[in-house]
């Protein structure tokens, strides 16, 4: 807890002392968590009052997902207990959760849109009458106690329809409802209004307000400041893993609650690098906007050789589609790329191989690496129309060559070229899909999170590559949730809120609190 | 010494199909001296060299974590049509009463063309239609089943020409046509897996799909190629086969294709893609077949065979999942 920084007003929980059993109804106290090589949180401790908005805020990668695995059963806890309703409780799954009265309403939570509304809200517990020796289900019942429950959060709605032809605010409604259903007196809501319309806000806040009135807590997450300050009661912030504070939300403001999600001192890590001035533009990107309505939208971007654009933005920014789609993953509605001014058509990551651009992708595992083949085969597996031999044979030795340059280059620790790549550590793999782009040579290297789930050591490594690539005229964007990498690693930082660019600071420029304020900008 | 001792036991577990198929050759050449005979070796390589064909072209498909349940009856259906162009011109009961003697050659490349526009539909619906393969081929089973019942008009056929038969029955220093026959597509199918691009964009496709398609293989393209290769290698098969029977109906290649799977996947070729090799195959046809030869010699029902046929696929697949399973 030491080296907090930014310190304005004490956190009021950590004097008071309980009282009484009924003071908080949940407690979770001195939470850790460690993942290898990671310590996702450490010694955290938030309390939230009976019926009030307990908002949960921090950067990406704060921990506040972590810290609601734990709460539902879904991490195990290495250290800390949870006290709810005045009891330690032990919680193995979402399901028991939801049975102790701990229910979590988020866009993903697996409603099954094929069936009703009401099949929906007592799946799993279907209200039941005898029908001879039988027990079947009771459905007359089912869509009245849904229908009374829709009414309670201002739904009127046919509890026969179904679930997937509502909206997802319609949606979140159906998964407050079924929270009332089980009785819940905690909800927790991840980002619950990120796709909803003005209107469909406004009408969430007035159910919280009704949850809130029947005691109900509510633990509500979401980075969008306007927000938090006007519905929540109580804001605890969380930075790195660990437990900043928790302040009364009218003591607070943006600029307050931004410095202290940021406040960390910025360490020097990043390997030294001469100013270069960058080169042509190599790529364009014009009003570029997805085909999907929640995604991005308007996208300029121009990309020089031999600088290193950082990306920067939350979770749900869309930088990741936005860059998928320059490359062909993803499609567009409308805009334009240009290539050296050349107008690209780009239908598939082929095209955009062919025109230079390379992407290494933010899921290593999922889109990254072939895990059962070799280091040599994920090495040269996008260049191998460079080592065939009278139109057809693979030149092995050629092959082989260039894997050995390669794992010498970047110096990949792994035991022989024929070794599998999955038996290899994250930063070792990562290393072999940056050679499997080299090994192409393009003239612009995407990369998403380079360096997630990497060790320090192998971390600076890829950077001196980075900087490297950039030395020798190439052009990087580099996407990063790490503030302290986009800040320390980039030319020039393009920041994204909501699928738009919503700001652009240049390197030296950059402050943490700069670019919160860009990424938080909703509007 | 602790993870050597490991090792030594998952090696065991992994390999125990093979393990339990080769103590019953033994205890079978023991019990019956006729299985260590020349005459039952020269029956079993040319059984193994038809059915290391075929398990050699669903080995594409499994590998890219697909699967080609049409197996069987396109190789009927190549037997079938085969048969019906190269029949003796004396027989009574000819199937184009009126065809001229056709190069056998040329009648080997229409069956190939034929069955691979059937692999080049399959092909297409996975790739494009993004239809499981396991639904689009089993369709397709039921296509082909239904072509050659037309064109046959379920008539069964016979008659063959000499010079046909001879492809199965003829022998170069005592060892069967067949027996090259599909050494040198072994030695092809090992060139195109371990030599060529196709070969190494067929693993990484298996390995992992979207990682392939980020790494600029046009995978629909090598997809339709693997569903290809393997119905010409199917049609290749059945070729051969009717050959060997010198004779066809509609039923012939029945269910084969479960056979190749288990073959295939008792050779090392994984389910989860991505994993197989041209030797591993092999061994796997070796090991069914034995087990097929030895339960005869034991003089097991056919009824019997069938079961316990069944159930060393379910086994071969259950144990290649745990593999699996296992690393994860």
């Amino acid at each position: 807890m030491e080296n907090l920084g930014v310190h304005n007003c004490t956190p009021k929980f950590i004097e008071r002392k309980v009282t009484s059993m009924s003071e908080y109804m949940l407690e979770m106290r001195g939470i850790s968590k460690s993942f290898p090589g990671v310590k996702a949180l450490d010694d955290v401790t938030i309390k939230v009052r009976p019926g009030t908005v307990h908002a949960l805020m921090g950067e990406n990668g704060a921990g506040k997902s972590t810290l609601m695995k734990c709460l539902f059963g879904i991490y195990k806890m290495d250290a800390g207990e949870v006290i709810f309703q005045g009891e330690k409780v032990e919680i193995v799954n979402a399901d028991d959760a939801l049975h102790k009265g701990i229910a979590m309403v988020h866009q993903e939570l697996q409603p099954i849109p094929e069936r009703s509304i009401a099949e929906n809200i007592f799946c799993g517990r279907y209200p039941t009458k005898s029908f001879g020796p039988l027990k079947v289900i009771d459905h007359k019942r089912m869509y009245e106690e849904a229908a009374s429950l829709l009414k309670e959060v201002r739904m009127e709605y046919d509890p026969k329809a179904k679930l997937g032809t509502l909206s997802i605010s319609q949606m979140q409604s159906v998964e407050i409802a079924k929270a009332v259903s089980m009785d819940a007196k905690v909800v927790i809501m991840d980002e619950p209004t990120s796709s909803l319309t003005d209107n469909e806000v406004e009408a969430l806040f007035i159910i919280i307000d009704d949850l809130k009135k029947k005691g109900v807590s509510i633990i509500y997450i979401s980075h969008k400041m306007d927000e938090i300050l006007r519905i929540s009661d109580d804001v605890s912030i969380m930075r790195d893993g660990q437990y900043v504070g928790t302040w009364e939300a009218k003591e607070l403001t943006t600029d307050m609650i931004i410095a202290k999600m940021v406040g960390r001192e910025l360490t020097n890590i990043y390997p030294p690098r001469d100013d270069i001035e960058p080169g042509e533009v190599l790529l364009e990107v014009k009003g570029l906007t997805s085909i999907l309505p929640d995604s991005f939208k308007d996208i300029d971007l121009t990309l020089r050789r031999g600088e290193i654009l950082g990306l920067g933005g939350l979770v749900g920014a869309q930088r990741t589609e936005l860059m998928e789609a320059i490359f062909g993953i993803r499609h567009c509605s409308k805009g334009e790329i240009y290539y050296k001014g050349e107008k690209l058509q780009i239908k598939r990551p082929k095209d955009a191989i062919s025109h230079n651009i390379g992407l290494i992708t933010e899921d290593r595992r999922g889109t990254g690496i072939f895990g059962v083949l070799s280091i040599a085969d994920n090495v040269s597996i996008s260049s191998l129309d460079k080592y065939v031999d009278l139109g057809i044979v693979l030149n092995d030795k050629k092959i082989e060559e260039l894997v050995r340059n390669n794992v010498s280059k970047l110096s990949i620790k792994t035991p022989s070229s024929k070794t599998l790549i999955q038996s290899l550590s994250g930063g070792n793999q990562q290393k072999v899909i940056i050679s499997r782009w080299l090994a192409n040579d393009p003239d612009i290297l995407i990369m998403d999170e380079p360096t997630r789930g990497i060790d320090v050591g192998a971390k600076y490594e890829i950077y001196q590559i980075m900087i490297e690539l950039a030395k020798q005229g190439k052009a990087i964007v580099m996407i990063s949730s790490e503030m302290a990498e986009l800040i320390g690693m980039s030319d020039r930082i393009v920041v994204m809120c909501n699928g738009r660019v919503t700001g652009e600071v240049s390197g030296e420029e950059a402050t943490q609190e700069k670019i919160m304020q860009f990424a938080t900008k909703f509007n | 010494m602790k993870t050597k001792s490991f090792n030594g036991k998952a090696l065991i577990t992994e390999n125990i199909l093979i393990i339990i198929v080769l103590a019953m050759v033994i205890v079978v050449s023991i019990l019956k001296p006729n299985f260590l005979t020349m005459n039952n070796f020269s029956n079993i390589s040319v059984n193994t060299a038809i059915r290391f064909i075929i398990a050699l072209g669903i080995s594409g498909c499994l590998i890219t974590r697909g699967n080609d349940l049409s197996a069987g009856r396109t190789v009927g259906l190549a037997g079938c049509i085969a048969g019906t162009l190269l029949q003796k011109p004396d027989y009574g009961d000819r199937f184009f009463p009126n065809l001229p003697e056709l190069p056998i050659i040329l009648v080997l490349l229409i069956v190939i063309v034929v069955c691979s526009i059937f692999g080049l539909i399959n092909g297409c619906v996975i790739s494009f239609w993004q239809v499981p393969p396991f639904i689009a081929t089993l369709g397709m089973q039921t296509i082909v089943y239904g072509i050659c019942l037309v064109y046959t008009k379920s008539l069964p056929l016979g008659g063959y020409r000499r010079d046909y038969t001879a492809i199965a029955s003829g022998k170069f220093l005592g060892i069967p046509y067949l027996f090259f026959i599909a050494f040198f597509i072994g030695l092809f199918m090992w060139f195109l897996y371990n030599k060529t691009r196709h070969g190494k964009y067929m693993y990484a496709i298996g390995g992992n799909e979207s990682a392939a398609e980020v790494s600029g293989i046009n995978v629909a393209k090598t997809k339709i190629r693997i569903y290809m290769l393997a119905s010409s290698l199917f049609a290749i098969a059945g070729f051969l086969l009717g050959a060997k029977a010198g004779g066809a109906t509609t039923g012939l290649g029945l269910s084969y294709e479960l056979e190749a799977i288990a073959e295939c996947t008792i050779g090392g070729v994984s389910t989860n893609g991505g994993v197989g090799k041209v030797s591993g195959i092999l061994i796997g046809v070796l090991v069914f077949e034995l087990l097929k030869s030895s339960m005869q010699f034991l003089r097991i029902d056919t009824s019997w065979q069938y079961i316990v046929q069944g159930a060393v696929i379910i086994i071969a697949v259950a144990l290649d999942l745990r593999k699996y399973l296992a690393k994860k």
